[in-house]
Parts: C-alpha cells; structure tokens; sequence
C-alpha cells in the first residue's frame, strides 16, 4: 500500500527540521518579552523605569535641610522646589559629603523668574533687574529663602 | 534520511526547549509599581506659567537631551488685538534661558509650555513600522531605543511637533514624562522645578489625585482636539489662538 514511504518520510523531515529551525532562529531574533503587552518589547518598560534619577525630590532634601524648609515656610518661596534653584542634586543626595552643590549667581538665577515681561500674569512680582538693583546682586538684600524685606521697605521704593 | 527513535529523541527535547525559550518572557518592572494601576498625564496651568524656563532645563539635565533639542519648551504668545487668528509666537532655544525681557507691547501675551501629550489614541505609535514606540498599559508614550530604526515615521506624525532624532544615537526621542521617575513616586523633573505649580503630574486612575477635583471645577482644553489623538495634557485657561 504504502510502496514509496519513504518519500513521504523525508519530506516530513524535510518540513520538521524547517519547522525546528525558525523555532530556534525566532527565538534568537525576536526579544522574549516581544508581544507581552503589544506589539512592542515588554522588557523595554522596565529598562526606561530603571534609568537613574538626576533630580532627588523636595521631599528628600528636606530630610536633612529643615532649617531651610522653616526659612521658606515664613515667605513665598515655599512653593518652590529646592532643585528649582539649586538644579540636579540627586549625587548630592547620594553622597553629601563629597559632592557639593555649586554657588549660585542671584543675580542670573532670580531675573530669570522675576524680570518684567508683559506675558508673564499679572499678580506675579516682577522688577526691570536695571532699574531695580543697579546691577547689585539680590542676595544683597533679600534673604532667597525668604524674599520679602520685612524692614527696609523705602529702600527698594516699595517694590517687592 | 531515516528518522530513527535515536534521532527523534534528540530533536524533540531540542525543540521543546526552544519553544519554551519563545514563549517565556520576563517583564522587568519596579517592584511596587503596578502598571495597570496609573493613566498618566499632566495638568499646565497657563495663567500659572511664568515663562522662566526651569521645566525645560530641568528636562535637559533629566534626560541628557541633547543641545538644541526640546522635549519640552515654553512658547510666548502675543495676540495683537486685530490679529487673533494669527498669533505671534517665539520660543528662544525653547524657553531654556527664560524671556528676552518685553515691557510692554499691547495686545494679549502669556506663555504655553509644551510636551509630548501622551495621546490615548497617538498616531506616532501607529505608524512605527517595527514597534519601536508604543503606549504603555500606564498611558505613557516610549521609545525603545534598542529597536528603533530611525526613520522618522513618528517624527512626522506627531501633530504637535514633539519629537526629534537625536543626533548622537540616531534614534526617535521624545518626552518620557521621566517614567524613571514616575514609577518610583516621584513627579516629573519640569514639575518638581516648575516655582509656580503651572505644571503638574496628574495619575487619572489614582482618585485622590486632585486633577480629579481640578478638572470638575476648570474648563481645561487639549491641544488640536479635533485630531482626536486623545492628548492626556490638560491646558486650563488656553487662548483659543493657541496652535
């Protein structure tokens, strides 16, 4: 009945070692996690989560600065984040002693926020720095933690 | 060829084995983070935003974006009273140092940052040939980097301009919403510097949120709703003449 089997056989073969080797080759090729949420690398997720953080969080400097975060409590900065001024500071989160913050420049760094522009609303206080200070840095006067003048108010001619 | 009992013994264990190998897969995910349990998107707040320029700074030191390129960028709207379909719009190195100081020049002028909208529905994912970008369970937009082709497909797509091939890998970059953050419970760099609270990180599947809250009692807006790409970053208080 069966006179020529073994053709049949060796085609079967044939078709079970091509099956077998796009099994393997597949497996080399396509990442295991490919298909896992969609038609994407599933694994690729948890790659991009595990990247290193640059910017430590308010909450973790003030574990160890309350000083400063009762400073800022007293004025109008408490709403703004340590890193916004001082930038990245997760390395010297990590490591305080030997990595330090650098030295800012107030006088760059608080016309960035406060310089006059008609775009920026109305109720925020801003100052034409030339007028204003003369060229004197901020830090001159104001306390950056704690901005307003609680005293010396002729001196900046009522401005804030 | 025969196919002897030997030979069979040898090549099904083999094959097995592979099969195994293909249909394994292990997800990598932070430990406590669940991702069916967040949809991210943010909240701008327009008349919040002050135009200093930190968020886009913050983002370039986040995620070594290179020079010149934005994942982020603040825009300055001036909408001259007689011109209100054609705003004036600038954006010097996206925002990064802050604004040329403008006293005053009539009209109406307020800034719009700007990012990745992490859209529900985003064309960029759709037309990635080789699944190089896609939208997370979590309603986070991605690149994978170990697979993108760098053609540009997305680039074009996107109808908000968010994405750029950065030059040193020549690969799709865009805004993360820092997911590197995120799933560690931290906020996003530009809102943990924003000075105003103008930006803020909103989990819409988290009903504590207060965008909950923010978005019953606000009027906010998407940009190009009529594209329909599901945009998750809400505006509150956005000009109609905003592009």
């Amino acid at each position: 009945m069966f006179k020529d089997i073994e053709h049949l056989i060796r085609l079967a073969v044939v078709i079970a070692v091509a099956v077998v080797a796009f099994v393997i080759l597949r497996a080399a090729v396509v990442p295991l996690s490919f298909g896992q949420y969609g038609h994407y690398r599933g694994a690729a997720i948890g790659e991009i989560a595990s990247r290193p953080v640059a910017f430590a969080g308010h909450d973790t400097c003030e574990t160890c600065h309350t000083d400063v975060v009762n400073q800022k409590k007293l004025g109008k900065h408490i709403v703004v984040a340590c890193e916004s001024c001082h930038g990245a500071q997760a390395m010297h989160a990590d490591d305080p002693g030997s990595v330090q913050p650098r030295k800012l420049d107030t006088a760059v760094l608080c016309a960035r926020c406060h310089e006059t522009n008609s775009a920026k609303p109305k109720g925020f206080p801003q100052v034409a720095t030339a007028d204003h200070s003369a060229g004197l840095a901020c830090d001159t006067c104001h306390q950056p933690h704690r901005p307003k003048i609680e005293t010396a108010k002729s001196e900046t001619e009522g401005k804030k | 060829m025969d196919i002897t009992r030997r030979r069979l013994l040898v090549l099904l264990p083999a094959a097995v084995a592979a099969w195994k190998y293909v249909l394994a897969g292990t997800p990598e995910a932070s430990p406590n983070y669940k991702l069916t349990e967040h949809w991210w998107g943010m909240l701008i707040d327009i008349p919040k935003c002050i135009g200093c320029g930190s968020c886009v700074r913050a983002c370039a030191e986040e995620n070594d974006v290179p020079e010149g390129y934005y994942r982020t960028w603040i825009e300055r709207y001036h909408v001259a009273d007689w011109r209100i379909e054609r705003p004036e719009v600038e954006s010097p190195d996206g925002g990064k140092q802050g604004f040329p100081p403008h006293v005053d020049d009539g009209g109406k002028n307020f800034f719009v940052p700007k990012l990745c909208n992490h859209c529900a529905e985003s064309p960029c994912t759709q037309v990635c040939p080789v699944g190089a970008t896609f939208a997370t369970p979590d309603g986070v937009v991605l690149v994978d980097k170990s697979y993108c082709l760098g053609c540009r497909y997305c680039v074009q797509a996107c109808p908000y301009g968010c994405r750029f091939i950065n030059p040193k890998s020549n690969t799709a970059e865009k805004c993360s919403l820092c997911y590197h953050r995120i799933t560690k419970g931290l906020t996003t760099a530009c809102c943990e510097v924003c000075p105003t609270g103008a930006r803020q990180l909103a989990d819409l599947k988290n009903p504590k949120d207060p965008i909950h809250e923010f978005l019953r009692t606000h009027t906010v807006q998407v940009l190009k709703p009529h594209m329909a790409t599901g945009a998750k970053v809400f505006y509150n208080g956005m000009d109609g003449s905003v592009r």
